[in-house]
């Protein structure tokens, strides 16, 4: 039984990597786990979504102001991207990526549209990890970290 | 020195870092990433490191004691043996971080390890030419300072050799007096 709960965690978290949610960085995060600190990439990613609240909020509101400071968006984005390479999440590292190059040649539309893109994707990788790790603390420790073929 | 009169009543064994029981390094920890800190301290921590996160240059100064207000006297920090710094952060970047750690006598002998995101080129010769150790892209491994410390010990031990009682002293932690002291 508790084989099969493993398994379908392991699943889980391959299914986040193939589908390009997640990179390496997740993995290496989950390695530092241990007796002491079992939750702690749950802590890391919960602590995530609560520090980028601001900076999203941040951004969103000098996407509004006209003309548009793109320095000032690139310093956001910047710390989010950090951030967010931080915690292992693929895709919204390049959505980020792709804003920041828009910042660079001053393409306030392309920042616009990356943007929604960033933030659809920051909520999708949310409810993901939230469920991912809901299930997590119910399979309880595992040993050592599982690596996705 | 307070130092002196207590180091007489503890056995002196400012031994090599293999032994257990030797004290373990100090690392101070500058990012202004709340996320950032908590993985570095992890990593730091996981390599049997003693960290002191901060998040900023200005308060990595105050720590050190270098901030102005303070005279490096009344510093009582525990001693620093390894700066891993962020680069890119507001106020003071990490790369001005290194130019006044480096620029004080008392504390340019503590290598400083500058982190960043950003693998440009001439970010890193900057760092190096003012005296960075190392300049590691985040972000950070385990193995990156698991390889950084060993590098510390193994100065530390290669200085014990040569060197001099003094240095031998600053390697006691203040630990081991509060933890005996009654």
């Amino acid at each position: 039984m508790e084989r099969n709960l493993h398994r379908q965690l392991a699943n889980m978290k391959k299914s986040l990597f193939d589908q390009g949610y997640l990179d390496e960085q997740f993995i290496q995060l989950e390695e530092l786990q241990d007796a002491a600190n079992p939750n702690f990439v749950e802590e890391v990613v919960t602590m995530y979504y609560r520090d980028s609240a601001r900076l999203i909020q941040n951004i969103d509101h000098a996407l509004e102001k006209n003309p548009l400071d793109f320095a000032k968006l690139d310093n956001y984005m910047h710390q989010f991207k950090g951030s967010s390479c931080s915690i292992g999440a693929k895709k919204l590292k390049n959505e980020c990526t792709q804003f920041k190059e828009y910042c660079e040649t001053g393409n306030g539309e392309g920042c616009k549209r990356t943007f929604q893109q960033v933030k659809k994707e920051y909520a999708a990788l949310k409810k993901k990890l939230e469920h991912y790790f809901q299930f997590a603390r119910q399979v309880g420790p595992v040993e050592k970290a599982c690596r996705p073929k | 020195m307070v130092m002196d009169q207590e180091m007489g009543r503890y056995p002196s064994s400012s031994s090599s870092s293999s032994s257990s029981g030797a004290p373990n390094l100090h690392v101070l920890a500058v990012d202004d990433s709340h996320v950032d800190r908590k993985v570095i301290e992890k990593l730091l921590k996981i390599s049997c490191c003693k960290v002191t996160a901060v998040e900023s240059g200005k308060r990595a100064l105050q720590y050190l004691g270098l901030d102005g207000d303070k005279s490096p006297v009344e510093f009582d920090g525990l001693k620093v043996n390894l700066i891993m710094t962020d680069y890119s952060m507001p106020g003071m970047t990490g790369y001005e971080l290194l130019k006044e750690i480096k620029g004080s006598s008392r504390l340019r002998e503590i290598p400083v390890v500058i982190m960043s995101s950003e693998n440009i080129l001439g970010r890193i010769d900057r760092c190096m030419e003012e005296g960075a150790e190392e300049f590691l892209v985040k972000p950070v491994q385990l193995s990156d300072v698991r390889r950084l410390t060993d590098f510390i010990l193994q100065g530390d031990e290669d200085r014990q050799k040569v060197g001099s009682s003094k240095r031998k002293l600053w390697d006691v932690p203040r630990s081991w007096f509060t933890t005996s002291c009654s």
